[in-house]
């Protein structure tokens, strides 16, 4: 009986979670597409100072990490491959599974590292100061002044992130298809870019939006919700990268298997 | 309410608060409140901490909902409006926070202009001005492109008055503050309250538990004790008062040794009788 309603109350739980987290998302959305109309008009000053954080100073790191996947992408996929002699597939293998999985996940893991623990962190703190108050008082909606901006940068920013993500992944494939396969540079690009098909790249870029309005909506949610004290901030950060790596696996799975069922009929 | 008692309240009195209830999840902070705040007026509230003077403070501005009774700012009960209609409300008050609440990220002149940039469609030039006046009026010319983290803390609060200050509000709103400042620097403070006070003849509400600095600068004093109200009255009368929970806060006498000794065994044995039962 105790596990019954213990397991009711997670259940419950996680719901409420979910719940506010599409609420903080609608009502970015307001702030993006409605309010404009009624003279509330969007930052763009402050979209484009986060867009300039969340996207472009995350591409050295994201090149190193995604050229280096696609490379092990390559070695793992020849370990099998080369069984069948037909070692040649490995540059349709990287490019696939960077494209459709790999490349969004990867780059929305980055993100998260980089971005959703310091919009923690960021509105957390100010959450512990009281400039949450203070806009409030001021009339000023934390949602429209401080998440909306973030929302906007990130929704463009993570499918441009990925795309790079993707070719990286293939550059990092390419060092083995040339050093060990037998490939020339520009036959192993060209026999990546064959297998691809636009629905796997669009796909993932899709994903890759979804990603980021998670990310977002859990990052501002576990700021705006900190508690009062400055080891609250920490533990608002913790929990937002561990949540939005939770989030963005189920939206991965709930996406991934919408476009199984649609590619179906 | 009847229209009778809200005609009487928009004459006389710019803030009234009727049996006003605040809970935090279970507990109840304040046990139904109930005062007027007069037009001109500077109110301080004092109270321990754990009185629940910071909580009034957070319902007065519309941070807290309360859970009964009502709060008329200007003729309006915020307990009861929609949120445009306490942003139309908000934009008439001005508040400065405990520690500043200045936005780290922006310098004290983009803080202070923000409430003008965001609701107001004046000319840049004239916000510069604007600006200019507001920290001039506070003492602070000269600092619109420091950094909020290079000022210290008496200026932090003086860039935060400043801002409090920039949509010319009716109704001013103080946090603590001189919580944290030294001596000299908290009677600036103080003497800025009183400056502000006399050059614009604005409503203040100031909650603090600094005597000296509230006898400095109240005309009417509300002491809070355990979520109810103990006293309220002119500075004269809380001087004068004879009730001895005001006297134990105004003479800084400490709870009785017994007393409190008593409630401490009470407490540690509570629960292990509660448990023997």
């Amino acid at each position: 009986m105790q596990i019954l309603s213990q397991v009711g109350g997670s259940v419950t739980n996680g719901l409420a979670y979910v719940g506010a987290l599409a609420s903080l998302g609608g009502q970015a959305a307001y702030y993006t597409f409605v309010a404009p109309f009624q003279g509330k008009p969007v930052r763009f000053q402050r979209a484009v100072s986060q867009a300039l954080d969340v996207g472009v100073r995350a591409i050295p790191i994201l090149s190193l990490i995604t050229f280096f996947i696609g490379l092990i992408l390559a070695l793992q996929a020849a370990y099998e491959l080369r069984r069948f002699g037909a070692i040649s597939y490995v540059a349709t293998a990287v490019a696939i599974s960077m494209s459709r999985e790999l490349g969004p996940l990867i780059t929305a893991i980055v993100v998260i590292g980089r971005s959703g623990s310091a919009f923690a962190a960021e509105i957390g703190t100010m959450k512990v100061t009281e400039e949450i108050d203070a806009l409030e008082t001021m009339a000023i909606s934390p949602v429209h002044f401080l998440v909306t901006p973030k929302f906007i940068a990130m929704a463009i920013m993570l499918p441009c992130l990925t795309i790079w993500a993707n070719t990286m992944g293939i550059l990092g494939g390419s060092l083995f298809g040339v050093a060990q396969a037998d490939f020339t540079f520009t036959r192993y690009i060209s026999a990546s870019l064959d297998s691809l098909f636009l629905r796997d790249i669009v796909t993932g870029l899709i994903k890759s939006v979804m990603f980021g309005i998670t990310i977002t909506a859990v990052g501002c949610l576990e700021g705006l919700s900190t508690g009062a004290g400055a080891e609250q901030v920490g533990r608002s950060t913790t929990r937002a990268v561990v949540m939005s790596i939770f989030m963005v696996v189920i939206v991965d799975l709930v996406f991934t298997a919408l476009f199984f069922f649609i590619s179906e009929h | 309410m009847d229209t009778s008692l809200t005609d009487s309240l928009e004459t006389t009195a710019t803030i009234s608060v009727r049996d006003l209830r605040v809970n935090y999840g279970e507990r109840e902070i304040l046990h139904g409140i109930s005062f007027d705040v007069n037009r001109g007026e500077t109110l301080v509230i004092l109270g321990g901490s754990g009185s629940g003077k910071s909580t009034l403070l957070r319902t007065l501005v519309g941070l807290e909902k309360p859970s009964a009774g009502q709060i008329w700012i200007k003729g309006q009960n915020i307990a009861a409006i929609s949120s445009s209609e306490m942003d139309a409300i908000r934009k008439k008050i001005g508040m400065s926070f405990q520690g500043g609440a200045l936005f780290g990220s922006m310098t004290v002149g983009e803080n202070v202009a923000l409430p003008l940039r965001e609701h107001t469609r004046l000319e840049e030039s004239t916000i510069e001005i604007m600006l200019r006046l507001k920290l001039e009026q506070v003492g602070l010319q000269g600092f619109e492109y420091y950094m909020p983290s290079q000022l210290s803390g008496g200026m932090k609060k003086r860039a935060a008055v400043a801002r409090a200050l920039a949509m010319d509000p009716e109704i001013l709103f103080f946090d603590e503050p001189s919580a944290g400042l030294d001596p000299i620097i908290a009677a600036g403070i103080d003497q800025l309250i009183l400056e502000l006070k006399q050059a614009f003849r604005m409503t203040i509400i100031v909650v603090t538990h600094e005597l000296a600095s509230a006898y400095l600068i109240a005309d009417r004093m509300v002491l809070i004790d355990k979520g109810n109200i103990v006293a309220i009255g002119t500075t004269e009368e809380m001087r004068a008062s004879t009730q001895p929970r005001v006297r134990q806060f105004l003479d800084r006498v400490a709870e009785p040794e017994v007393a409190r000794e008593l409630d401490y065994l009470q407490m540690l044995t509570e629960d292990r009788r509660r448990r023997s039962r």
